[in-house]
């Protein structure tokens, strides 16, 4: 079986183990949705009582909350075993048992849970998406379709890089640590407003060290055909994603150096 | 009168225990400092273009933002986790062995449970962005101190009563947890309830005027948004004693409540396990 047949196996027998509690599903999906829904609330307060800001108006804001949301919600889906790498497989020693399997073990993390639960937050992303279509102009052409699906692919990456790197840093700490959150929740909550309200650092940080806003706030630009009003080139706008995908092969390159140490806790 | 001595002893028992998780802390304070200047960054942009809007002034947005994160812990989001496993376990037999008051027990245990997660991160915020950070030359970006004599003064009570009404809010979901045997249902319908309507997410008066009425008597309001504006003198003088007896009345409701769901919910208690 190759790999890709074996990681569809995977997601079937997790999607089916699900399906025995359907209601529990349900519910923890609608649970979800609600919990992460609240936050465009803050957003149309803020834009409600000050009005446009940076030259974003309040629906041109929930396009950038939308796909920041809808990136994070599958990457979230795909990666509980990274996400649960420290605590439930370095920790447990469980991580022996993955290694003695003749599969790469990135492979098995992967595939070791698909969270249905967490499509609760694509739910209320995608009622957002709706909204600010509705609430701005924007020409859903081909060109800009295949913008925002290849965005998400590259903030999808990204994310996924990201919680790669948390679970390398168990190989080192053994425990998950809670400092990824910065990255992937805070993230989320940083890539949903326009990248030109923040202060200059970390608009550079959000750019060269984690690409947030190569996959949120450039994509959208050239979705919205607005210029950037930092100044980068029209043309760049639509390749920015590509470096979601860079990052997650530096991600991968440390996951592999960090798999070269790594000694049995011996539980 | 029974003595306290029992509930105090839970209370430290938690508070020594839950202390020893030195690694959450920092981990928690590292992603409360990032979650406290992206919102920061934020509040300063809208501040920027229309700040006559807005209902406190940017330095007063700047302090409420990191005592929220300092004192984040302190918000009851999530059901205590040892309840739903005692009750999972059957340990919650020997709570129901003990000759005390199991409401009070279980209080004194969530307090503690809070209390030793929120102080250290409290303390660490409270060197980093009251501290460092006007020492660096970012005063404008930094935590001050309370607004005059009376308002701290004020505060004191009012960061009692919030702790206190935190505590009344988790005793309810912990209520729940343990005759539903499970923490997800009421985690999830809790935590969004919280973040919005104690002012976590935005002080509640950046919310449409219109809903002031209300958001300004329900029982979240006494977690974050009336004892944060005290601290600024955003509420002085009687609209501040009003605050605390808003706060005061909620959690001498709530912990009626609870006693109340607690008495019913003991009687049909399972055990479960062995």
């Amino acid at each position: 079986m190759n790999a890709l047949a074996l990681y569809g196996r995977y997601v079937v027998t997790s999607l089916r183990a699900q399906a025995q509690y359907p209601a529990a599903t349900l519910m923890l999906t609608v649970g979800h949705c609600a919990a992460t829904a609240i936050e465009i609330l803050g957003v149309f307060a803020l834009f409600d009582r000050f009005g446009p800001v940076g030259g974003w108006s309040f629906g041109e804001a929930a396009l950038f909350y939308a796909l920041a949301n809808i990136m994070f919600s599958i990457a979230d889906m795909l990666t509980r075993g990274f996400e649960v790498f420290g605590t439930d497989f370095v920790r447990t020693g469980a991580f022996d048992r993955v290694l003695l399997r003749p599969r790469a073990a990135a492979l098995q993390l992967a595939g070791h849970e698909v969270r249905l639960s967490r499509l609760g937050r694509l739910l209320q992303a995608l009622a957002v998406l709706m909204l600010a279509s509705s609430l701005v102009p924007i020409v859903w052409d081909a060109a800009a379709v295949a913008i925002a699906v290849w965005a998400v692919a590259g903030g999808v990456a990204l994310f996924v890089g990201i919680l790669v790197l948390q679970a390398t840093l168990a190989f080192w700490t053994v425990e998950s640590l809670e400092v990824a959150n910065v990255l992937t929740y805070g993230g989320v909550q940083a890539a949903q407003y326009p990248l030109n309200i923040y202060a200059a650092w970390f608009r550079r940080l959000l750019t060269f060290g984690v690409p947030l806003a190569c996959v949120a706030y450039y994509p959208v630009l050239a979705i919205l055909k607005r210029p950037d009003p930092l100044g980068a080139p029209d043309w760049l706008l639509p390749l920015a994603p590509i470096a979601g995908f860079a990052f997650l092969g530096l991600s991968f390159l440390a996951w592999r150096a960090g798999m070269a140490r790594y000694a049995s806790t011996g539980s | 009168m029974p003595s306290v001595r029992p509930y105090l002893a839970a209370f430290r028992a938690r508070f020594q225990l839950m202390l020893q998780y030195r690694a959450a802390a920092l981990a928690g304070f590292a992603t409360q400092c990032w979650w406290g200047a992206i919102r920061i960054m934020v509040f300063a942009a809208f501040y920027g273009v229309h700040a006559a809007a807005a209902p406190i002034s940017l330095a007063d947005a700047v302090t409420y933002v990191w005592l929220g994160q300092a004192l984040l812990a302190l918000q009851p989001w999530v059901a205590d986790p040892e309840i739903g496993q005692a009750v999972r376990t059957g340990g919650v037999g020997y709570d129901r062995l003990r000759p005390l008051d199991a409401y009070g027990f279980w209080y004194a245990r969530t307090l503690g449970w809070m209390l030793a997660r929120a102080l250290p991160r409290a303390a660490l915020m409270l060197l980093a962005a009251g501290i460092v950070l006007p020492l660096v030359g970012l005063g404008a970006w930094a935590w001050r101190p309370p607004s005059g004599m009376a308002a701290a003064l004020l505060f004191v009570p009012a960061f009692a009563l919030m702790t206190a009404l935190g505590a009344a809010v988790l005793m309810l979901a912990n209520i729940v947890v343990a005759a539903s045997l499970n923490e997800r249902g009421v985690n999830a319908v809790l935590t969004p309830l919280v973040v919005v309507f104690s002012g976590s997410l935005l002080p509640l008066d950046f919310f449409p005027d219109a809903l002031r009425p209300f958001l300004h008597v329900q029982p979240f309001a006494g977690l974050v948004d009336i004892p944060f504006r005290i601290y600024f003198a955003d509420l002085g003088g009687g609209a501040a004693l009003q605050g605390l007896a808003l706060q005061a009345g909620w959690t001498v409701v709530l912990v009626g409540l609870g006693r109340l769901a607690m008495e019913r919910m003991m009687r049909r208690l399972e055990m479960q396990g062995g």
